[in-house]
């Protein structure tokens, strides 16, 4: 592993770039949004942790997942019924961690062992999340409880308690703090999803997305990295569900519908399969244009399955690659930069 | 004695219903290996062509087994035409692409139509065994789907079309050479893969409700009963549509409907571990 930094690296550059960006984002929120505009950044940082989770195992993985949303709702639960039993939230934000990654561990150890390939692996994720929807759904009974926390079906659970000190279960973290809290886990994911690129096994899983028998013949157990990999998205993915459920003190079963499943897709098929910035500002644009389409008025006619459908159709006959490949092809070819040397066209 | 009779019906209604669903996608997804994520909606839109013509005033055997089909199968060869022949080979873009078709019939059919729930009465009227009183149509729905795999199969192994139309698909360069277009042929055989769909659709209209997210319901165990049926798309899925749709009913009789499917999913997952070329890669190797 070589970390030496070479400032002449376009790579290089391109992280100092969106580093910059990020802490001056951190340092700067509070100060530039109002409470009302920073509640909806809060949600915002939330779903492009989703789609930063999604834009790993797709892009990087090579596991296209169409049940990404199921982690982001199972770390949801988690936390919430861990919060609600507990009392407190430091124990609760790790299992909203924990459970989804273990979870995709072992759904994972059953598609990955069993050599489900692409088609089937998207159809058996699809087909847990469904589940997970119909199941929740039912759920609204007296009896369907776990702990002091009831699942109350449809309805969804509501009054989650957010975020408090560390410590201190009766003071809990204020706007700017919560804030302060998502930005900072939105930048170590970020970096650490870096750092894991770099390292030997991130470069393994690339190397399976490249040629998996090739990585087979190399003698890597193709299997495990795999299910490690979606393992990591999954608790990622988990963590996204934490805050969005700390932060709304809310969740109900649509998480698990097919709404979600289908936004993160678009988010990275958007934004660009292969980078992690790309999902990022894929969220960060979609989420925008569907709080647009919702205050329109000739939005009776354009449901959003219309607009959605529609942008996936274009997207992938026209724009295969997303949107950050297709700018920096385009950068590549007219600005007078030089095209990093052992970068493929 | 009455509950044993009424339970045998149960299941092998459950089974027929499972395998109609499964039929338009064993030849799109099984015999072509297109993988149409829009499966589902395909068989949303046989239903809704079913409620409105029948609401019309159309009868409603004409609705179900001409309209539908029809509507649905054109349907078929211009998405084909249109959207899904430029991503042959290409699996996951044909996912990808063919999930956007599925989100925007969803979204053309709640903007003219609405979105709530439709339906039509099932024909023939109820008969009883001991104190159970059961739907005719469901009986007959037994007998048609036996019908229409029968005739699948024969379609398939007995006449030109269907011996053109299996060539293709193991070789298309050779039946290139020999004279045929193999676009055609793709274009023809989705065209039948959606109108079955359709059909199915159509059929399953009077005993389920419909509206535009119903085939969210459906993809997913339809792909799931392909796949697990393996190479032999047809014998594959009759098989493996037995065997699913004999644990779900069963399950859901002592429990519920969610609890079934959770089981059949868990089933299907296990097989898959154990037999990861499908049913028909382990058994019945050599058939269609």
């Amino acid at each position: 592993m070589k970390f030496a930094i070479d400032l002449k690296d376009w790579n290089t550059r391109g992280l100092i770039f969106v580093g910059a960006v990020m802490l001056a984002l951190l340092f700067a929120g509070p100060q530039i949004f109002d409470l009302f505009v920073l509640l909806k950044v809060i949600l915002l940082i939330s779903t492009a942790m989703l789609a930063l989770s999604m834009g790993f195992i797709w892009g990087f993985g090579g596991i296209l997942c169409f049940g990404q949303s199921a982690f982001f709702g199972i770390g949801g639960y988690a936390y919430a019924i861990a919060v609600i039993n507990m009392g407190e939230s430091t124990v609760p934000l790790l299992l909203s961690v924990l459970v989804p990654a273990a979870f995709a561990m072992l759904l994972g150890y059953f598609m990955f062992y069993g050599r489900l390939s692409d088609i089937y692996l998207a159809v058996v994720t699809l087909a847990v999340t469904l589940i997970f929807y119909a199941f929740i759904r039912s759920t609204s009974g007296e009896e369907y409880h776990i702990g002091n926390a009831r699942l109350m079906g449809f309805n969804g659970i509501s009054s989650i308690p957010g975020f408090n000190w560390p410590g201190y279960p009766d003071s809990p973290l204020w706007p700017d703090d919560i804030f302060y809290v998502a930005m900072v886990l939105l930048i170590l994911v970020y970096f650490g999803l870096r750092y894991l690129l770099r390292s030997h096994f991130g470069r393994v899983v690339v190397a399976i997305r490249e040629n998996e028998t090739r990585a087979e013949y190399l003698g890597y157990d193709v299997r495990f990295y795999k299910m490690i990999a979606f393992s990591v998205g999954a608790g990622i993915a988990g963590l996204a569900g934490c805050l969005f459920v700390s932060f709304n003190n809310f969740i109900n079963p649509d998480v698990f519908a097919l709404g979600l499943a289908a936004q993160i897709i678009m988010w990275v098929l958007i934004g660009g399969v292969g980078t992690l910035v790309g999902p990022m500002l894929g969220s960060l644009g979609l989420q925008m244009l569907y709080n647009w389409l919702g205050t329109q008025t000739f939005a009776g006619f354009l449901n959003t399955y219309l607009v959605f459908g529609a942008i996936i159709i274009i997207f992938v006959l026209a724009v295969p690659q997303g949107l950050q490949p297709t700018a920096r092809l385009l950068a590549l070819r007219f600005l007078p930069i030089a095209r990093p040397p052992g970068e493929r066209g | 004695m009455d509950t044993v009779a009424l339970l045998i019906i149960e299941v092998l209604n459950g089974i027929s219903r499972l395998a109609l669903t499964c039929a338009g996608l064993a030849i799109i997804f099984g015999m072509m290996r297109v993988i149409n994520f829009a499966h589902g909606e395909f068989m949303m839109l046989g239903g809704y062509t079913t409620v409105v013509a029948t609401n019309a005033g159309v009868n409603i055997w004409i609705s179900m087994l001409i309209l539908s089909p029809l509507v649905v199968g054109i349907i078929g060869i211009i998405s084909e035409r249109l959207l899904i022949r430029f991503f042959y080979g290409r699996l996951v873009d044909t996912l990808i692409a063919t999930w956007g078709l599925s989100l925007l019939l969803i979204g053309i059919v709640t903007a003219i139509l609405g979105n709530y729930i439709t339906g039509v009465s099932a024909p023939m009227g109820n008969f009883s065994i001991g104190i159970y009183q059961l739907s005719i149509y469901r009986l007959v729905l037994i007998g048609i789907t036996a019908l229409l795999f029968v005739g699948i199969y024969l379609v398939f192994t007995r006449t030109r079309l269907g011996l053109i139309a299996r060539g293709t698909m193991q070789n298309p360069e050779q039946a290139s050479v020999l004279g045929i277009s193999p676009p055609r042929v793709y274009m023809v055989t989705f065209g039948i893969g959606a109108a079955l769909t359709g059909l199915a659709g159509g059929l399953l209209a009077p005993i389920s409700q419909i509206i535009p997210t119903v085939g969210f319901t459906y993809v997913a165990q339809a792909f799931i009963t392909v796949i697990t049926g393996g190479a032999g798309a047809i014998t594959g899925t009759i098989v493996a549509s037995g065997m699913f749709g004999t644990v779900r009913q069963l399950v859901t009789y002592e429990t519920t409907p969610i609890i079934g499917g959770v089981v059949l999913l868990i089933v299907a997952v296990v097989v898959l571990r154990l037999l990861p070329q499908g049913i028909t890669g382990k058994i019945f190797k050599r058939s269609l």
